[in-house]
């Protein structure tokens, strides 16, 4: 075929395009992952049952907020990422703060604690229920999120995916959190923040493949 | 560009014709460099025309457009490279203004795809929006009169259909 027969046809009856149209696509791709985690979350396990008491809630804020910020931080940079070139544009080292700031929170809860006590602090009660939940879980999110980028055209598919991964991880553990009775900052550092690191490195290696256009 | 996004079809052509000089100045240095052949640029060339065109809507007009295609241009460069198997071919990040620089005008340049086949495999709906709109210019009204469906549904299968076709482009070779 002649390249100007193929600029001919797709110049021909050329619509006007929505450029806003990733973004948008993205935001409601997160607003519905992070429902369908928290559905999720109700369907399989249910909400903890002291939800209702104050004592509670101090430990899921921190969840939340930690989980919440990674969402944020994930999706602000997928928005650049599925742009061709956006790669350029975002900095990972940014991620990485929420993860130092819990493992150093940790390290000082763990500091203020007997020896005797780090076990429990650091395996809790659940640790395997966390492990198993938080990246199986995150499949849903994981899957509408990819449609979104899919939808778009990322030129870094391992970075496109691990933010991905990243993303679906942390709604993921945003819905358990209403879950996982286990309240303890070391343990919110280590398996919090290492199944959402697992997620992340799913999707770093799961993008190339998904996400090729 | 943005009069092109915007649907003005002179504009965009003109633009599609300037980028695609560039991108075959750009296609043939990196392919003789890596000891390709340049028959193989043109096919690069029309892809990346069809990639850019079926992304187009993930331009931010806020920024310069010569990053944007220039990043397509090199996926696809990276891409063909991976799935023609080229172990250890190299495409370095060079500065993105150098696409522009260069400017390779063959008119009526000619790749190896054959986009009727391609079409060919396209379901049936989308061949016929396809056929109507880009090929035979009808107005989206007459095209959805002639198909039978409504405007939208033109709309949507041109739409998918050029995106598929943009997959198939992508997908061929795999030797």
């Amino acid at each position: 075929v002649k390249t100007d027969k193929l600029i001919e046809m797709l110049s021909t009856g050329v619509e006007p395009i929505d450029r806003r149209g990733p973004s948008r696509m993205l935001a409601v791709a997160a607003a519905m992952s992070v429902i369908a985690a928290l559905g999720l979350m109700l369907l399989a396990l249910r909400t903890r049952q002291d939800l209702v008491h104050a004592a509670a809630w101090p430990s899921l804020v921190l969840k939340v907020l930690f989980a919440g910020l990674l969402i944020v931080l994930a999706m602000t940079a997928l928005g650049k990422v599925v742009r061709p070139g956006g790669e350029a544009k975002t900095s990972l080292a940014v991620l990485g703060l929420p993860f130092a700031a819990v493992m150093l929170l940790a390290i000082g809860a763990l500091a203020v604690s007997p020896s005797s006590h780090w076990r429990a602090m650091v395996l809790g009660s659940q640790w395997l229920e966390c492990l198993i939940s938080i990246p199986l879980i995150a499949v849903v999110p994981f899957a509408l999120i990819t449609c979104a980028v899919r939808q778009a055209a990322p030129t870094n598919l391992a970075r496109a995916g691990g933010l991905v991964g990243l993303a679906a991880g942390s709604m993921s553990a945003v819905g358990y959190a209403f879950h996982c009775t286990d309240d303890t900052i070391p343990f919110v550092a280590l398996w919090y923040g290492g199944t959402i690191a697992l997620c992340t490195l799913a999707g770093v290696k799961l993008g190339p493949r998904l996400l090729r256009w | 560009m943005l009069a092109g996004l915007g649907g003005d079809a002179a504009a965009y052509r003109t633009l599609l014709d300037r980028l695609s000089r560039h991108l075959r100045a750009y296609f043939n240095r990196r392919l003789s460099r890596a000891g390709r052949s340049g028959s193989e640029a043109e096919d690069l060339v029309q892809e990346t025309l069809l990639a850019i065109h079926t992304s187009r809507h993930t331009y931010d007009p806020s920024e310069p457009l010569t990053p944007w295609a220039h990043a397509i241009a090199r996926y696809k460069l990276i891409d063909y490279f991976r799935r023609t198997r080229a172990i250890g071919a190299q495409v370095p990040l060079e500065e993105s203004a150098a696409i522009v620089a260069e400017n390779d005008d063959q008119a009526g340049a000619e790749s190896s795809l054959d986009l009727d086949t391609l079409l060919g495999q396209l379901p049936d709906k989308m061949q016929r929006a396809i056929r109507c709109v880009k090929i035979e210019g009808l107005s989206v009204a007459e095209a959805a009169q002639r198909c039978g469906m409504s405007e939208s549904a033109v709309k949507v299968n041109v739409h998918r259909g050029l995106k598929a076709l943009s997959r198939a482009v992508a997908g061929r070779s795999q030797a």
